[in-house]
């Protein structure tokens, strides 16, 4: 059963007054719509959805990592409220589908983005509210390099420890040579340093 | 471990004490695991015989096939997700033709949904069957119930065969339908199948259910709060285990499940021996749905005629939608923004996720449960790693 949204965010509003949550349209045929939530409130909006009884939203089933390196693409697929200012620049997003295993209610769609895509990458994480996020965070902050702040062992999963990069960033370019290793013959590693940009690193 | 207050506690000793740095065995198991799991590794300290931590290390099978997806069309991926859980290709493209139909809003013809649904409990036989035996093989029974499982796996992989064209590597879903229609006979080879089938499950679990060394090494370890389990994503026979109600099948159906006669089994404790035990229960549920679906299994297309196999382009927008595959909850999450190739493309897969509590499971016990308990969670590293 899909949730009633617009129910939800009128309550949401009304027990978190402060927090910035917005109802975006999903023009697809599956209707799936979400909820946009700014950052900071994410876990308190977390924690109400899971502690209600009402609601109980005890599942979280599935994180996704989401790199849009231009806006205007994400608002065609998540369609904003009329007269939002569009973000000024591409940014990552992190998704949430949320059950409730005894209501049987779900997916409850929440997303969430950093600033930008370069610095300003952190964003809470929920692993202390839903401990399922613990490896799909892990493997977001592999993938994408989103800093989930408040993650107990946030390490690379999925790649090496030595790797540098995100490879699921849109602008990734992989090596030149298939047998790129932690560490490459000198030659290939020299062509591949050109495709590194500057970026923070862990 | 991860200190949750909110959380009922898991299943770590009450008071730990001090551990002498000095004395404490740091034991990398494997990447080869003996049993042949896959390649798995945990990081595993030890004091004597006792788990003290334990920290899982994936990776060694990884081809990031979510990025490989995003440079191929929507059809591409579908061989590449019989490569996930390659003990249960048919439920993958299942799982995978859904997400897209839901996407695009696209209708299953009724014989495609019974295909389907056939197929995907046949495959539940070959993964439960397999999972006896390997579970079994982790015990030290190394051999001999792996091979009675193997030889009914062969049957229906057989089947497969000459519906799919391969063994385990079938691509067989399409996007409203399936790839071709049950060759002549199938069906009632199908059906002699799930006639003979109960024989050798009796067979099997007089054999080992009530093995007295396998009760002494399965009963009472592995087990975790069925709160600790929702809330850390467990799904599946692992959750059903511990006595929660949560079978997708019941809870949010799909496909044509609604129509049948089934039942969902439960356990009591959620300890190893529970677990193996939900899986030969399972087995007989699923052989009640194949026994209707191939009872009712009606004439008409295999496929929607208005189905497109070339230049499929979905809607704008994005769908999650989730199956009850052999291991747990299989998801997938696909971003389209018009074009031909996903713009994202997620997998949710079962065992990964399965994995997250592992170390609370092991805490407080021998180093040899490790392996029964890792044995139990049932993970196929295609899918872990993918």
């Amino acid at each position: 059963m899909t949730p009633d949204l617009p129910a939800i965010l009128t309550r949401l509003h009304a027990a978190l007054p402060t927090a910035a949550i917005a109802h975006l349209r999903n023009p697809s045929p599956s209707a799936q719509d979400s909820l946009l939530v700014a950052p900071e409130s994410l876990v308190a909006v977390c924690q109400f959805l899971r502690n209600t009884a009402d609601l109980d939203f005890d599942l979280l089933s599935n994180v996704t990592g989401v790199d849009w390196p231009e806006p205007a693409k994400a608002d065609a697929v998540a369609v904003p409220p009329e007269g939002t200012t569009p973000p000024a620049c591409g940014f990552l997003e992190v998704v949430y589908h949320l059950y409730s295993t005894s209501l049987r209610i779900g997916p409850l769609v929440l997303r969430t983005r950093t600033t930008d895509r370069a610095e300003q990458v952190h964003i809470p994480s929920v692993v202390a509210v839903y401990r399922s996020a613990e490896y799909q965070e892990r493997e977001i902050f592999d993938l994408f390099g989103v800093r989930f702040t408040g993650h107990p062992d946030l390490r690379r999963i999925l790649m090496w420890d030595e790797f540098l990069d995100h490879p699921m960033r849109k602008d990734y370019v992989a090596p030149d040579d298939y047998q790129y290793e932690p560490t490459p013959h000198d030659a290939v590693l020299e062509k591949t340093k050109k495709h590194y940009p500057a970026r923070v690193e862990i | 471990m991860i200190s949750n207050p909110s959380m009922p506690p898991a299943a770590s000793p009450a008071s730990k004490p001090e551990l002498d740095e000095d004395q404490l065995l740091h034991v990398s198991l494997g990447p080869q695991h003996p049993s042949t799991h896959g390649v798995f590794r945990m990081n595993v300290v030890l004091d004597g015989e006792t788990v003290v931590s334990l920290k899982p290390v994936f990776g060694y099978l990884h081809r990031n096939h979510e990025k490989i997806a995003e440079g191929v069309t929507y059809l591409s991926s579908m061989p590449f997700t019989d490569r996930l859980d390659y003990i249960c290709p048919l439920t993958n493209n299942w799982a995978y033709a859904q997400a897209v139909e839901k996407l695009a809003g696209i209708e299953v013809p009724e014989r495609a949904e019974y295909i389907r649904i056939i197929t995907a409990e046949l495959t539940r036989l070959i993964n439960h069957t397999a999972f006896v035996g390997f579970f079994l093989g982790d015990m030290g029974a190394w051999g001999s119930a792996l091979m009675y499982a193997f030889r009914e796996r062969e049957k229906i992989l057989d089947l497969f065969e000459d519906l799919t064209g391969a063994r385990m590597m079938s691509n067989f879903m399409r996007f409203g339908g399936c790839r071709n229609d049950l060759p002549d006979g199938w069906a009632a080879r199908a059906s002699v199948l799930v006639d003979e089938f109960p024989r050798f499950l009796d067979e099997l679990e007089n054999l080992i259910t009530g093995n007295e060394i396998l009760i002494a090494r399965t009963q009472n370890i592995g087990a975790l709060p069925k709160e600790t389990l929702i809330n850390g994503g467990i799904t599946g026979p692992m959750l059903r285990a511990a006595g929660v109600a949560y079978d997708i099948r019941k809870a949010e159906p799909y496909g044509i499940y609604d129509r049948f006669k089934f039942r969902i089994p439960l356990g009591t404790t959620g300890d190893c021996y529970d677990r193996l035990m939900i899986r030969f229960l399972e087995l007989r549920e699923s052989l009640a749905i194949l026994r209707q679906a191939l009872d009712q299994l009606p004439a008409g297309a295999y496929i929607h005629p208005k189905a497109k196999i070339r230049n499929f382009k979905p809607p704008v927008g994005e769908a999650y939608a989730r199956f009850e595959s052999p291991k747990g909850e299989l998801g997938f999450h696909l971003i389209s923004n018009g074009t031909a190739n996903p713009f994202r493309y997620r997998i949710r897969p079962p065992s990964f996720i399965n994995l997250t509590l592992l170390e609370d499971m092991c805490l407080g016990l021998d180093l040899a449960d490790v392996v029964l308990i890792l044995g139990s969670v049932d993970i196929v590293l295609g899918e872990v790693d993918r």
